[in-house]
């Protein structure tokens, strides 16, 4: 393999009918035959983005990723558009489709270029999902919070520059003059000592002969017109209409439908099936068994343990019809297993502290604690949590002549294609997948189970079948946020000084710097143990941030107070040689007015959390009565270094913060006799309308590398809400979700006024 | 056997089993997929469509209870000439949907909502609001969409007409 570089490379060419297509690679030295016919010329460089200048002078850019809710397509425009100066109103941003062309190496590259230093939080820093860039191959995904920092980054501003500087070269030398005296905008090149003007679109041949430069000039950021500002997303007019075309709204000639059941215990798989009063009721056409598969990507192995499907010429018959199948499960030796043995597990494995693995070690923590004139300690936990996309589990496919066509929405359509065609036993060219916007995807619709399930499905029947998980599959078959418990200890000196934070917590995923701290204390040992289980993992909004943020933000807290000191000074004492980190916890404090007294009953607390490359601060108030908490306020700071959708950052922070308030109240999937015992929203409740507090967000433009947003917001709501509650009440929430706490007991027994 | 009702101001009759959900009648009968599957059991609110007027989860309506009955869907909310609710021209203003699956739910609820009371308070728009999981977590926007609609169509009371079976004075 070539030594990645910092460039990008960009090729360019003519496309049929007039016009230019710029096309940028990520990995040098590969062929790519399908695109090197499109680009006119032989492409050795795999191409990740392409932009096409039509004889129209219209802008197409086309992008490896997927649109499930955070408005990718717009910014991505707008980065691109700003750089190239294009015309916004007549710029078109169109997903990708599921080709080898698309593959998202600056996913990967985004990784390496990153470099993990564990000493260095400020660097963007990417999640799990990114780690293994092995398997890069099959990556065309969206997620990591990653496609602004990468794409956006590496593809479309320096594409958009790079054709800019040649489109004005190229007028200049048509024109005589000199290219310093040409300008851009709205996509027209422009000699205003000679009054000529004239689309991009004259100069596309002119430009398809030169060479783009690698490292064009980007502009400085006081020039940017589109990046910066508000533009409405193109995606929601067909969201307000009830056109938006989701998986689950595809309609296909013959089409009839299907639901699914797998065992109540994962990994499970099927011993004996009778089906007699399904095939009973009307409507149905077949049940099928669907066959154990598995499939390795970047994730990990993802499982689709066996299942039993119900076709059918309705929905609703079809899952009626999977309620009346009598299936006997196999044993798979967990059937006893239940959170509290889980916990009891995790607590073993923290008590017996065996290879336990360091995320940091600095200066000396044993001795500290030995000879520490105070230390204190805690033990936090989090449940399991499933996903809950608005749009259940779908998809619907057509198997027939050796060939296959998917529509689905999923956050990596090469890896689906690849594993379906897996599944089928079929060359990845002979798979067609039509990826839709997500109704939801937080991590879940990267794991190609369901799509899986739908492939076998369509060849067995040989029909077109459209797959739709009901609810109660939908969170029972999750890749589950883990269940995690953190210990901790914290050192102090005679005069309360903090020596020394020890962290030792269960099952380490990703990202890797999750469980650190910015705090500037001089001997830290973070680490973990490893105490399998059987519940699957997978990547849940934030992924390791949503319980690390939860568990560090809520110590430091609990130290600050050990101490009697408040939380929001202490952190920023803590935080005197990081002033990008102290400057976005000062701007919380100050837009929350930190300092205004609260009446009796309420509360407010305070928590910092870097993430995906931006950092975020965040303040709830808290109203407490009679043991009942309610989310009044939610102040949220965000420094991503430089907000490209303005009013999309806010709309991510928004989303992520209510997203982590819905954990922290209510999200708790339990297991009993080795199963997930919630099943829909009504006992996996969603935060709603009345309980969602007014957020208010605010954007520092630092001017650092760019950062992520989706993520972003979730991991420091539970941490800030459970510092408020503690400041209500005197009561310390060190277990989630809060609905679980009561806090009447609590207050009781420890005396605490509530 | 075979039920009839008016959809979107159309007649229309659809041979099926009396107690299938209106929902999956909308979606596969008569292919209008605004209405969305969430839940099945009338938790989350995808799936609300106005019956008379007033909001209903059309997952857990069977389809025999809307004989002869006017039938609304996200399809059915903008005017005739294809002029948008005032509802949806808010959301579109206040930049509402995410994902936006949830939506036409939540436009039917609130559309409902102000149809028969133009001017709720906080309270009264939580609690008919509250039916309707958005897991993007935009109720911020969506509460300030509803009170800017509400405002404006104060001396404009032809604005929720367009809401079948239901009348202001």
């Amino acid at each position: 393999m070539n030594k990645w570089t910092r460039r990008a490379f960009i090729t360019t060419g003519l496309v049929a009918g007039g016009g230019l297509v710029v096309g940028v690679a990520m990995r040098p030295g590969n062929q790519v035959k399908d695109l090197a016919a499109k680009l006119g010329e032989a492409g050795d460089d795999l191409v990740h983005t392409y932009i096409k200048i039509d004889s129209s002078n219209v802008v197409t850019a086309i992008v490896p990723h997927s649109e499930m809710g955070q408005g990718v397509l717009t910014s991505l425009g707008q980065m691109l558009a700003e750089e190239l100066d294009a015309d916004w109103d007549q710029l078109v941003v169109e997903e990708a489709p599921a080709i080898g062309e698309y593959a998202s190496y600056s996913a990967g590259r985004g990784y390496l270029m990153a470099g993990i230093d564990f000493s260095n939080l400020v660097i963007p820093t990417v999640d799990g999902m990114m780690m293994r860039v092995a398997d890069r191959l099959n990556l065309q995904i969206t997620g990591g919070s990653m496609s602004v920092r990468t794409t956006g980054v590496l593809a479309m501003r320096t594409a958009g520059a790079a054709t800019r500087q040649m489109l004005r070269e190229a007028a200049a030398q048509s024109w005589g003059v000199h290219d310093s005296e040409v300008t851009t905008e709205n996509s027209h090149v422009i000699h205003a000592a000679s009054n000529r003007r004239e689309p991009y679109s004259t100069f596309a041949a002119q430009v398809a002969e030169m060479t783009p430069s690698y490292t064009p000039t980007l502009k400085d950021s006081s020039e940017y017109k589109i990046v910066g500002t508000h533009k409405p997303r193109r995606d929601i007019p067909a969201k307000v209409d009830g056109s938006a075309q989701f998986a689950l709204d595809v309609r296909l000639p013959d089409m009839v439908y299907a639901s699914v059941v797998r065992a109540p215990v994962p990994g499970a798989g099927i011993t004996s099936v009778d089906d007699s009063a399904a095939r009973a009721i009307d409507g149905v056409i077949d049940v099928i068994v669907i066959p154990r598969a598995s499939v390795n990507n970047m994730l990990g192995e993802t499982l689709s343990t066996e299942a039993v499907a119900v076709v059918a010429d309705s929905y609703w018959t079809a899952n009626r019809a999977v309620q009346e199948l009598q299936v006997q499960w196999s044993e798979t030796g967990n059937e006893s297993v239940s959170s509290d043995t889980i916990f009891a597990q995790f607590n073993d494995a923290l008590n017996a502290n065996s290879e336990r693995q360091t995320d940091r070690v600095m200066g000396e923590t044993e001795s500290v604690f030995a000879n520490a004139a105070r230390v204190i300690d805690a033990d936090y936990h989090v449940p399991f949590l499933a996903h809950t996309c608005m749009e259940p589990l779908n998809a619907t496919a057509v198997v027939r002549d050796g060939r296959a066509e998917i529509w689905v929405g999923c956050q990596n359509p090469l890896g689906f294609r690849r594993d379906i065609a897996l599944t089928l036993g079929m060359d990845p060219e002979n798979v067609t997948l039509h990826n839709h916007a997500m109704g939801g995807g937080f991590g879940r619709k990267a794991r190609p189970d369901y799509a899986m399930q739908v492939a076998i499905l369509a060849r067995e029947v040989g029909r077109p079948v459209q797959l739709i998980w009901s609810r109660e599959e939908d969170v029972r078959q999750d890749f589950y946020r883990p269940a995690v418990q953190s210990r901790f200890r914290a050192a102090f000196d005679a005069n309360d000084n903090l020596l020394a934070w020890e962290n030792t917590y269960t099952n380490k995923q990703e990202p890797i710097e999750a469980p650190l701290i910015p705090y500037a204390v001089a001997n830290q040992d973070i680490g973990y143990v490893s105490s399998p289980m059987h519940i699957p993992f997978g990547a849940w909004r934030s992924v390791d941030h949503s319980q690390h943020g939860f568990f560090t933000e809520s110590f430091i807290d609990e130290v600050a107070r050990a101490t009697g000191r408040d939380g929001f000074e202490y952190r920023a004492e803590l935080l005197q040689n990081s002033p990008r980190h102290l400057a976005v916890l000062k701007r919380a404090a100050d837009e929350a007015q930190w300092n205004r007294p609260l009446p009796a009953g309420r509360g407010r607390g305070i928590s910092l959390q870097e993430s995906f490359g931006s950092l975020v601060a965040q303040v709830v108030e808290v109203t407490v009565v009679a043991g009942q908490v309610s989310v009044d306020r939610v102040v949220a700071v965000i420094d991503p270094g430089l907000a490209i959708a303005p009013d999309g950052i806010a709309a991510q922070l928004e989303s992520g913060i209510i997203y982590g308030l819905t954990a922290a109240l209510h999200g708790e999937i339990t297991i009993e006799n080795g199963a997930v015992v919630q099943s829909n929203f009504h006992d996996y409740q969603a935060v709603r309308m009345n309980e969602a507090p007014l957020i208010e967000t605010h954007v520092i433009n630092s001017g650092y590398a760019i950062g992520g947003a989706g993520e972003p917001g979730t991991p420091g709501v539970a941490p800030a809400l459970a510092n408020a509650v503690f400041d209500a009440t005197g009561i310390r929430v060190r277990q989630l979700p809060l609905n679980r706490f009561d806090l009447n007991i609590q207050a009781e027994e420890t005396g605490a006024v509530g | 056997m075979s039920t009839s009702f008016w959809i979107n101001g159309e007649q229309q009759t659809v041979d099926v089993d009396p107690s299938k959900p209106l929902l999956w009648v909308i979606r596969e009968q008569l292919a209008l997929t605004g209405t969305k599957f969430g839940c099945g059991i009338s938790q989350c609110g995808a799936c609300t469509v106005h019956i008379d007027g007033q909001a209903m989860r059309s997952c857990v309506t069977p389809v025999s209870a809307v004989e002869g009955r006017q039938v609304t869907t996200i399809e059915g909310l903008a005017q005739a000439s294809g002029e948008l609710h005032p509802l949806q021209q808010a959301w579109i203003e206040h930049q509402v949907p995410q994902c936006g699956y949830c939506q036409s739910g939540q436009l039917m609820s609130a559309s409902a909502l102000l149809a028969n009371n133009p001017n709720p308070t906080d309270t009264e728009i939580d609690a008919a609001m509250q039916g309707n999981i958005c897991r993007c977590g935009m109720y911020g926007r969506i509460r300030k969409a509803i009170k800017q609609t509400s405002v404006a169509s104060q001396g404009e009371e032809q604005l929720f007409y367009s809401v079948a079976g239901v009348t202001h004075e």
